[in-house]
């Protein structure tokens, strides 16, 4: 895989453009993640597209931690750069009072589908997002799916009449 | 944090209020032209495409929840059922990712074989592409000439395997088993035989001037637009990116392979369609190395405590037995920790994000399906052109519902 020094050296960038973006990093595996604060997570995204050339969301997707932790969910970025095919993860930790991040569809519009996706099985807001709204299952449907308290089978069977 | 929200591309209200004769058409879920159940909300201004909204989600099975019910070995037979015209692709990364958090070393001989089955399999599904594609622009003929070939394709796999679309052939830390007696030879033949097929495919379909007009032009997509809606794969490709992961992010051993990138840079229907039928000759190609590579060898990695025991050794070891009871009845622990892993499969970035708690089941998989962000692109391609044309746009975003909708 890529060489890591060069994505240590620019999460460092980061935190020398504004102390308060990134909280944490972490080395695991080959793969770099940086913890970013909930509120600047559209900002450092839009400061690696531009500064970094990372102009392709690979993929975004949320996960629960369960409902007895805190903070509960937590969504993850992945970068990638078409240039120098480097690939970084970013990742926002999310209370369940305050499950709502800011949506990066302004820093590229493939996010669209994912935070919906996002958005109907994990009830994760994205704030700003042009058309949030469920992706995968009805409009009327119940619940969050892949949420850790969101029994296998549903709460009931679900009908389409 | 404006800075961002202020980039949202317009939203086409305003074209919806100034058009006086519109309508709105729904296509689909059961329009043959769809490639499954998608439901596309078109509106018209006569035969103008205004809008299009892709819907999506008629085959949603909740695969994502059902892993994390499962044991790691029992979630590589779901992958199967996600793209299905591309089961070996789903089954490699899946397993990689596990893979890579257990820090797996994967002997040499498991590792070419997974790369001929995952170039067969891409040859297969492009042939699936083709046949459909062209069979939605009315050419009957050519979804023929293509199954044929499939067929054969699958009959391998079959071999191998046990299973034509479901082989769940690749198991963490290897293979299932090892190549049939005789596998090389029919591989062989048939790479024989598929040249010529190829010969015909150039002639029915690629010299065809019907075909040429009806596909060059139209579904146009810029290099950058087609970076920003995160395409991949072909469709990608075909914009005039050199982007393949095979050689870019390389896994398996891709590296050491001698194949080409295929590009086009018009980023219409046409420059897609000629991207894939190029791939068909460098997955020839490395099918062809990967034969001439095959030495005996293991197929397992030296793992026992994750890899099943063969049936030889648990009748003659003590611990062979109780490893194998061990893996069957609990299954096996991977440390905690996430990984991201991609391959290239034959639609585009097939991508799997696994997230481990420690025991023997998943705490959160996700599958980055190329198919699900490629259909994401198809308004912009679509909005503007005729609604005839709309058919040929999704036949060469080659999408599997199965995997969108997962």
């Amino acid at each position: 895989m890529a060489d890591t020094a060069i994505l240590l050296e620019t999460i460092e960038r980061l935190k020398a453009e504004n102390p308060a973006w990134i909280t944490d990093f972490k080395d695991a595996r080959g793969e770099i993640t940086a913890m970013v604060s909930r509120e600047h997570i559209a900002d450092v995204c839009y400061f690696l597209k531009t500064n970094y050339g990372f102009d392709m969301l690979a993929d975004l997707c949320g996960a629960d931690n369960g409902p007895e932790e805190d903070p509960r969910f937590e969504v993850n970025y992945h970068l990638f750069s078409t240039k120098t095919f480097q690939r970084l993860r970013l990742k926002v930790s999310l209370s369940e009072d305050e499950a709502s991040v800011e949506s990066v569809v302004g820093v590229w519009r493939t996010a669209d589908w994912h935070e919906r996706e996002t958005f109907d099985l994990f009830g994760i807001n994205f704030d700003g997002h042009p058309d949030l709204r469920r992706i995968l299952l009805p409009s009327d449907f119940d619940g969050h799916a892949l949420r850790k308290d969101f029994p296998l089978r549903g709460y009931e069977p679900y009908s389409l009449s | 944090m404006s800075v961002a929200v202020e980039n949202i591309p317009g939203q086409l209200d305003v074209l919806d209020q100034s058009l006086e004769s519109q309508m709105t058409l729904s296509m689909g879920p059961q329009h043959p032209s769809t490639h499954g159940v998608l439901r596309l909300e078109l509106k018209l201004d006569g035969e103008l495409v205004v809008k299009a909204i892709p819907d999506i989600g008629y085959l949603h099975t909740g695969m994502e929840k059902l892993f994390e019910y499962k044991k790691y070995q029992q979630g590589i037979v779901i992958t199967d059922r996600m793209d299905y015209l591309n089961p070996l692709g789903n089954n490699l990364v899946y397993v990689m990712a596990a893979e890579k958090l257990l820090g797996l070393e994967i002997p040499q001989r498991a590792q070419i074989i997974r790369v001929l089955m995952c170039e067969l399999q891409r040859i297969a599904s492009h042939m699936v592409w083709l046949g459909t594609s062209a069979l939605d622009l009315g050419a009957m003929s050519v979804f023929f000439f293509c199954f044929r070939q499939r067929e054969k394709i699958l009959n391998m796999i079959e071999s191998a395997s046990g299973g034509r679309m479901t082989p769940s052939y690749f198991r963490i830390g290897g293979l299932m088993m090892d190549l049939p007696a005789g596998f090389e030879n029919r591989c062989r033949q048939f790479l024989e035989g598929f040249i010529e097929a190829l010969d015909t495919f150039e002639t029915l379909v690629t010299g065809n001037t019907i075909w040429q007009s009806r596909t060059q032009g139209i579904g146009v997509i810029s290099r950058e637009d087609a970076i920003d809606w995160g395409l991949t794969g072909p469709c990608l490709r075909g914009s005039g990116v050199e982007l393949d992961l095979r050689r870019h992010n390389p896994y398996s051993g891709y590296e050491t392979y001698d194949f080409e990138i295929p590009v086009e840079n018009d980023g219409d229907v046409w420059s897609r369609f000629k991207v894939r039928m190029r791939e068909l000759y460098e997955s020839h190609k490395i099918v062809r190395q990967a034969l001439d590579r095959l030495t005996p060898g293991p197929i397992k990695a030296d793992a026992p405590k994750v890899v099943l025991p063969d049936r030889d050794d648990m009748r003659k070891h003590m611990d062979s037995l109780i490893h194998h009871f061990l893996i069957v009845a609990e299954g096996f622990s991977i440390p905690e920790g996430e990984v991201y892993h991609a391959v290239e499969g034959s639609k585009g970035e097939l991508g799997c994000y696994m997230k481990s708690n420690g025991g023997p089941k998943p705490d959160r998989v996700h599958f980055r399906g190329p198919s699900f962000i490629n259909l994401s692109a198809l308004p912009v391609m679509s909005e503007g052109e005729m609604i005839a044309d709309v058919v040929a746009i999704i036949g060469s975003l080659d999408i599997v519902l199965g995997e969108i909708d997962r």
